[in-house]
């Protein structure tokens, strides 16, 4: 049970501003259906840059609808430009704080606001920024490093910390043990007792890599023919949901672990695109095929 | 507001003959049952009509009945002691469908250099035999498969897949956390070598679990540091739940019949009400082999914890599929492995009886879940 605050219990179920805008000139929109949240922000922004009207649709948990919601009531009257300045923080404080595990909630609302915001001012879409480093949550595709800066930047120090803002261990929590150990080093290193190695170089994080090759040599790897097999078998067992949303998926290639494939139909060009192949295609991969096996779009 | 139970399968309450059976050993004979006085030794002899009637459930001998803290401790141990007595196998057999108290254990043997095997499921959430059978090997140490799951209740076909280990000499353990008391499970009849309950789940109270383990299965104890449980489970009885414990699994045989035919005649009255007013809903899981008193209900296009918060409004207690905890927006484990398509995954909904619930907290529920699904789905932004 979330202890949640009055105003996010009155925004769900009262929400402000919910629906679709017909005469909507600018529209943000974040997540999909396998991310499991998504926002659809509409503005109507006058010539001057002040925001006439603001509405939302939103697929998502209680705090997910009244981040939406709270969020038209704050840029309503607003210039782009100070609404621009919106954080995360201000959507969260404006619902008299969220609980500290629902954080990612007020994310989506800072991110489709700036979304909408760019796409009236014909800019492109926020760059996703790469990610580097060795993976550690195969459900949410988080990586050491990324670990590494969140525990630095956010001072933070238990596991459920990490998991509230990386999401890192919130799925099949395979990996807690792996990030208590990431944990426990950063916490040694914050002491002074470890020296500071730069996040960037990885040896820190070398024997852990070892550990791993073990395994993995202990687990029988694929051969090449299995692999590819079971991928042909996975894509199959993949291709009637996306059809069913009218998209479509073709296999196009695998080098290594590596399987390229090409979105297709309604997937092709879709803003969560990326989302599809990452959050859905690759997970199901992973439970079909092996643990670390990754899918590009070709 | 009146509480509407829906949610039996995450915990049940107390059976008022249960806290009744356990008031006397806090106040009256609260001894330790190990002590030489008499004062002490006559609590034993309740300890020992506890495991009587634990045994009677299962069907199977007293002295084969460990008392634990609860489910999770009964399936960490055995696991443990099948890979400590067995050494020289290094690899272990399970479904991507467990409980976390299994599925966490095995990835923690696996981090040690272990192999697992986890057997994976069709869109009912059903095993393939063939596929089960390929995984049992020379090397096996052990195979755990849960007797029924907890989040859509499908019943695994225990007594099979327990013979075809057996053939093969391999020990077979079976989380049964959600079946026992819902179904029959004879010991007698099953080969199964180590079986795992959880007290809460029965109308007895949190904190206290059993793990049955076959006479002539060698055994290693995980709780180490005392001679009790026959020197398989270190630590003092906890005598007041270990009573309770009994008590509730004497109800739980006597009921076991009513659980069968009227649970699951409201059961089937919640799903058919809900599913033939709602459009676009899935029942996930294998309904033709399910727990008595579980439905888990998707509705397209809108997402779990919303549908649980507008429930709670109502007084109503249901569980989502979906955890959006923790940032994780991820279906849960279960509904992933059965590959349901997503537009339905995130809002999969577990309603799940037991015998204290009645017909008007069925049609009561009945009435409420069209109206706020409606409500939801006008604020989603995928409408198709």
């Amino acid at each position: 049970m979330w202890e949640y605050s009055q105003k996010v219990q009155d925004f769900f179920l009262k929400p402000h501003n919910a629906g679709p805008m017909e005469d909507a000139n600018a529209i943000g929109e974040v997540g999909s259906l396998a991310c499991g949240d998504a926002l659809k922000l509409y503005l109507k922004i006058d010539d001057k840059g002040v925001i006439q009207k603001a509405t939302f649709e939103t697929f998502g948990c209680a705090s997910a609808i009244a981040s939406s919601s709270v969020l038209t009531d704050m840029v309503i009257g607003m210039h782009v430009e100070d609404a621009l300045k919106i954080k995360n923080a201000d959507i969260a404080k404006a619902l008299d704080g969220l609980p500290r595990e629902k954080m990612h909630c007020s994310v989506m609302g800072q991110e489709a606001l700036e979304a909408a915001i760019r796409q009236w001012k014909g800019e492109p879409p926020m760059p996703k920024a790469q990610e580097e480093g060795k993976l550690v949550c195969k459900c949410f595709n988080v990586t050491d490093l990324t670990i590494i800066k969140a525990i630095r930047e956010n001072n933070l120090s238990t596991l459920e910390d990490v998991t509230s803002f990386t999401k890192a261990g919130g799925g099949c929590q395979n990996c807690l043990d792996e990030i208590a150990e990431i944990l426990e080093r950063e916490l040694k290193i914050r002491s002074g007792e470890l020296p500071d190695t730069p996040v960037s170089g990885k040896p820190l994080l070398s024997d852990m890599h070892k550990k791993e090759e073990a395994c993995a040599t202990a687990a029988a790897p694929l051969t090449n023919l299995e692999r590819m097999q079971k991928v042909m078998a996975a894509i199959q067992l993949i291709r009637p949901q996306l059809q069913a949303d009218g998209g479509d998926v073709e296999l196009k290639d695998i080098k290594d672990k590596t399987v390229y494939v090409a979105l297709k139909g309604h997937c092709q060009g879709c803003p969560a695109s990326k989302a599809t192949v990452k959050g859905f295609i690759e997970q199901i991969m992973r439970m079909q095929v092996e643990p670390d096996i990754t899918v590009e779009e070709a | 507001m009146k509480t509407v139970y829906f949610d039996n399968n995450a915990t049940t309450m107390v059976a008022p003959e249960v806290t009744e059976a356990m008031q006397p050993f806090f106040t009256t004979y609260w001894a330790n049952p190990s002590s030489m006085h008499t004062f002490g030794g006559q609590v034993a002899k309740y300890v020992k009509t506890a495991r009587e009637q634990v045994a009677a459930m299962l069907h199977c001998k007293p002295s084969e009945i460990i008392f634990t803290s609860c489910g999770t401790e009964s399936d960490n141990s055995a696991i443990w002691s099948a890979l400590e007595t067995q050494q020289d196998k290094r690899h272990i057999v399970t479904t991507c469908v467990e409980h976390p108290a299994i599925l966490q254990t095995v990835a923690m043997w696996e981090r040690k250099g272990y192999r697992v095997t986890r057997l994976g499921v069709d869109g009912k959430g059903r095993l393939d035999l063939d596929e089960y059978k390929a995984a049992l090997t020379p090397d096996t140490a052990i195979v755990s498969v849960m007797f029924a799951n907890n989040e859509v209740g499908n019943i695994y076909p225990i007594q099979q897949l327990a013979e075809l280990a057996k053939e093969k000499g391999i020990l077979f353990h079976t989380d049964a956390v959600q079946a026992a008391g819902k179904v029959e499970i004879n010991l007698e009849k099953m080969p199964v070598d180590m079986l795992s309950i959880s007290g809460h789940k029965l109308h007895a109270p949190k904190g206290i679990g059993i793990l049955y383990v076959r006479k002539g299965v060698r055994f290693r104890p995980f709780m180490r540091g005392g001679h009790q449980e026959a020197g398989r489970r270190a630590g003092t009885e906890n005598v007041p739940y270990i009573v309770g414990l009994g008590v509730a699994c004497d109800l739980a045989t006597k009921n076991l019949s009513d659980e069968i035919t009227r649970v699951s005649a409201l059961r089937d009255r919640l799903e058919k009400g809900i599913t033939s007013s709602v459009p676009d809903t899935l029942v996930n899981g294998d309904t033709e082999n399910r727990l008595p008193g579980t439905t888990n209900i998707a509705f397209r296009n809108i997402e779990g914890e919303a549908v649980l918060l507008m429930l709670n409004e109502y007084g109503i207690c249901a569980s989502s599929g979906s955890a959006c905890t923790s940032g994780s927006l991820e279906p849960s484990h279960v509904l992933h492995a059965m590959n349901v398509p997503f537009k339905y995954a995130h809002s999969s909904t577990r309603f799940s009886l037991c015998r204290y619930n009645t017909q008007e907290e069925v049609d009561f529920v009945i009435e409420k879940v069209p109206p706020l699904i409606k409500q939801l789905r006008e604020l989603s932004p995928f409408k198709d």
